[in-house]
């Protein structure tokens, strides 16, 4: 388990923080998340209401909705995803940019949901890796709020540079076979 | 009102019979007459919308496919209820009417998505629901609801993703409301919970 906590000590001269880069940069990520809304059937409109003002995403940060992949970090997946849409959710989220996150919002999002249908994908994780499922049909704006709070105490848990280490991964492979030949 | 009107159509068109019907008026017309009879309701007699066009499929009967128009008179305010059997039963046809009617387009596209049936003359005879590679007519009574596993529509997604369109995991649906007593009663859910995804579904008669 890695230390989470930004420590501050005022005994130490000058104000200095001592911490750990994965604590500070997990902090100021989690309390940046930039929602990009994947809005696809009725999911979305609760997934509005929880933009509004009466639920107010912005108290936890991430009241800045980009309909740009280009501008986002997390996918909110609201809806049913069609096998016709399936191809244009994926290529919208290679289309954002490293670190990025993905909540499945709803029933549909998650499983298909009532969708049993030839026409309907069986939850979104088959084609997108999947950080956190809300379940509901449609989930209230509370769930989505939880939700995202639970992806910010998992941003906040993670290696901040997993995803370029993923990402690294062939080339470093790639490398090391070579220096081994 | 819709007495005289089916009177007046009977007998003016000798190649239609009344249809029964449990509300609008409807006409059975041969499918060599319909474009005719479609420029007569248009220009003659006030049916200026065609509301809607889908199709039925008997299953084995045949002819198998039957097609279905309403058409609207916004002057009179009365519908007219239009089927047509196809002659083929294996690849089903009936003339376009989008030369007729705009709306026919997109109505025409789905049927022939959901249906396959061909309308012929139609100026764009794409699907409009269904990718354009897809195989099948879903809508068709052999068609099973959960689907047939097909190839995603995007290769290099389903490469990278080795995700397929599957036959949907029914267990025990499909999950639709029973219709009897009141709404909170009748909620969609499965009918047979006696198999799963993992346990699979017990042949009939083997249940104790």
């Amino acid at each position: 388990m890695q230390n989470t906590s930004v420590a501050y000590d005022s005994k130490v001269e000058g104000e200095v923080i001592v911490t750990q880069a994965d604590a500070v940069i997990n902090w100021i990520r989690k309390h940046s998340v930039w929602p990009m809304p994947m809005g696809l059937a009725c999911c979305a409109i609760e997934l509005m209401a929880a933009g509004g003002s009466r639920f107010d995403i912005s108290r936890f940060g991430m009241e800045v909705m980009r309909f740009s992949p280009r501008q986002a970090d997390c996918m909110i997946v609201a809806g049913t995803v069609t096998y016709k849409m399936a191809e244009v959710v994926r290529r919208i989220y290679e289309q954002m940019a490293e670190p990025k996150w993905v909540v499945a919002m709803g029933a549909c999002a998650s499983t298909g949901g009532m969708y049993r249908s030839y026409a309907t994908l069986q939850g979104v994780d088959r084609i997108i890796p999947v950080d956190v499922y809300v379940s509901g049909c449609p989930p209230r704006p509370e769930a989505l709020l939880d939700a995202m709070i639970k992806l910010q105490d998992k941003i906040g848990r993670e290696n901040a540079v997993k995803n370029l280490t993923a990402q690294n991964a062939e080339f470093l492979e790639a490398a090391s076979a070579a220096q081994g030949s | 009102m819709a007495d005289s009107q089916i009177t007046d159509l009977l007998q003016r068109f000798e190649f239609l019979t009344e249809r029964p019907s449990a509300d609008h008026p409807a006409v059975n017309c041969p499918v060599a007459n319909l474009v005719e009879f479609c420029r007569t309701l248009r220009d003659e007699l006030g049916y200026d919308l065609l509301i809607d066009v889908t199709a039925i499929d008997w299953d084995a009967a045949s002819p198998r496919f039957t097609g279905i128009y309403h058409f609207l008179s916004s002057t009179e305010h009365v519908y007219l209820r239009v089927a047509v059997d196809c002659e083929d039963d294996i690849e089903p046809s009936l003339p376009s009417l989008v030369h007729l009617y705009a709306s026919a387009d997109w109505h025409e596209r789905e049927t022939y998505d959901l249906m396959g049936i061909t309308y012929e003359g139609h100026p764009n005879l794409r699907r409009i629901l269904m990718w354009d590679d897809y195989p099948y007519h879903p809508l068709r009574k052999e068609f099973p609801l959960a689907g047939i596993e097909v190839p995603l529509p995007a290769a290099d997604v389903a490469e990278r993703t080795q995700a397929k369109v599957i036959a949907a995991p029914m267990m025990g649906g499909p999950f639709v409301s029973s219709g009897d007593g009141p709404m909170s009663q009748t909620e969609p859910a499965a009918k047979d919970e006696s198999w799963t995804e993992k346990r699979e579904k017990p042949e009939r008669g083997t249940l104790s």
